[in-house]
């Protein structure tokens, strides 16, 4: 069956990847969807770490805010994507929504286990010093819970990479999942809907490369060591 | 010799899960002058290390006070610096971040010169720019001893600060810290497992009992520095401290 319109076969899709490649169709996609991806996770970045953080050490925070996000937590991405379109439109600012929810919770939640995972001895030697509030936050805890917030990264990093594909097959004209659409609707070219399944995988493993450098940084290696 | 922290008629509990009441402290008094060494040895789980919180200022006294230089002790603060065997150095800041970090309010300059000094007095000097997961378990506890002097404390508090450290480490450090006293003299108080290291550091010896904790003796040590382990008087009172302590019979 390989080498048929419903299996393409290896040297297909390598034909399909270089046709795509020339002219720069391939790279105005790829951009498209990386751009996407930055603006959204960079949001849930900059908005998850310090909720997280926040509900991590201020109990009453967590008491109050934990039901929702627990309960917004298992709603794929995917599902908010009429919601998106409504409020959103059918330009960037729909995807860039959906990619925020998806890495917004595996962040949050990671951050929190991070918090609650320091080790008492530090939070008192930091007291003991006469190390309070914020500076307590940003010299202690923070650095103490990294490990997992990398780690929360990644995974979130990863949600978003998958979901920008799904949230791209829908009302909009560029991006690696409008391109895998449009394959199919412009003639059936499931050559060239392989081709761009492959670079998805080859890009989403690059970014978990990039991420797990994160976890040699000093600061942050000294978890994994011992 | 002036009294510089004093337990005085102190009474701790702590409520268990299953409603029972463990009472660890009844009536304890103890107290320690000015720079000097008491060693406080005692079965495990007697009550050493709560004593050591509420020295600190980690735990209240349910009953009874605890006073600094004639101040009720009432939170943590950098006159008493507590140093444990789990060690609490930050592993995500070099060595040399470790000591400025805690220099509260100084100025760069001065602040500069002390983590430098203190480095130098523990023997670190060399090592300002290496993580603590790059020393080695004595380095680190030396580490440990230098983030602790650099704040000036009143107090020193250690529990059991050698004690995840293999044998001869520990001897080596046991000599640091009394190299250390030697230059900067400090109000230590110690708790061990160890008779010998208490024999060879301590002013006093004080040898406690089971819960609730209770004073059983308190040793006075005469021996002139540097103190020998095979010394005859080093060898009679750990034999009669370790009596006091059950560890061998008469």
């Amino acid at each position: 069956m390989s080498g048929t319109r419903i299996f393409p076969g290896p040297w297909d899709v390598v034909l399909g990847t270089f046709a795509l490649a020339k002219g720069g169709v391939l790279l105005h996609h790829v951009a498209a969807s990386l751009m996407r991806v930055a603006v959204g996770y960079l949001g849930a970045v900059a908005l998850a770490i310090p909720l997280g953080v926040a509900m991590g050490w201020y109990r009453p925070i967590h008491r109050a805010l934990n039901p929702m996000i627990q309960m917004l937590r298992p709603i794929s991405p995917i599902a908010w994507i009429p919601l998106a379109i409504l409020w959103f439109g059918v330009g960037n600012a729909s995807p860039i929504f959906l990619i925020f929810l998806s890495s917004f919770f595996p962040l949050v939640v990671g951050t929190i286990a991070g918090v609650h995972s320091v080790e008492r001895q530090y939070i008192r030697a930091g007291e003991n010093f006469g190390i309070t509030g914020l500076k307590l936050l940003r010299h202690v805890v923070v650095p103490a819970a990294m490990a997992q917030i990398v780690t929360g990264m990644r995974i979130g990093l990863g949600v978003a990479w998958v979901v920008v594909v799904a949230a791209e097959m829908v009302a909009i004209n560029s991006g690696l999942g409008y391109l895998i659409i449009d394959s199919r609707n412009a003639g059936n070219r499931y050559d060239l809907v392989v081709a761009a399944m492959v670079i998805i995988g080859v890009i989403g493993f690059g970014l978990d490369v990039l991420m797990r450098r994160m976890e040699r940084v000093d600061s942050v290696r000294w978890r994994y060591v011992r | 010799m002036s009294v510089d922290i004093e337990s005085r008629n102190v009474w701790k509990a702590y409520q268990l899960d299953d409603g029972k009441t463990l009472s660890v402290l009844e009536d304890f008094n103890l107290s320690v002058a000015q720079h000097e060494l008491v060693a406080l040895v005692g079965p495990s789980g007697c009550g050493k290390s709560t004593l050591l919180d509420l020295f600190v200022g980690f735990q209240r006294p349910d009953r009874g006070s605890i006073t600094f230089a004639g101040q009720p002790v009432v939170r943590p603060s950098s006159k008493g610096i507590l140093i444990t065997q789990k060690g609490s150095v930050f592993p995500w800041y070099t060595a040399w971040h470790n000591l400025t970090l805690v220099l509260n309010g100084m100025s760069r300059q001065e602040a500069t010169e002390r983590a430098r000094h203190y480095l130098e007095l523990v023997g670190l000097h060399e090592f300002a720019d290496v993580f603590p997961h790059q020393l080695s378990g004595g380095m680190l506890q030396r580490l440990e001893l230098a983030r602790a002097l650099v704040v000036k404390p009143e107090v020193l508090y250690m529990d059991e600060p050698f004690g995840s450290l293999d044998a001869l480490t520990r001897l080596r450090m046991r000599q640091e810290l009394q190299r250390i006293r030697r230059e900067e003299p400090q109000t230590t108080v110690l708790v061990t497992h160890d008779v010998e290291e208490a024999i060879a550091l301590a002013d006093r010896v004080v040898v406690l009992s089971e819960r609730p904790m209770r004073i059983t003796r308190i040793v006075d040590i005469h021996i002139e520095h540097p103190r020998s382990m095979a010394d005859a008087r080093a060898v009679a009172l750990k034999d009669s401290i370790l009596r006091d302590l059950g560890a061998i019979g008469d």
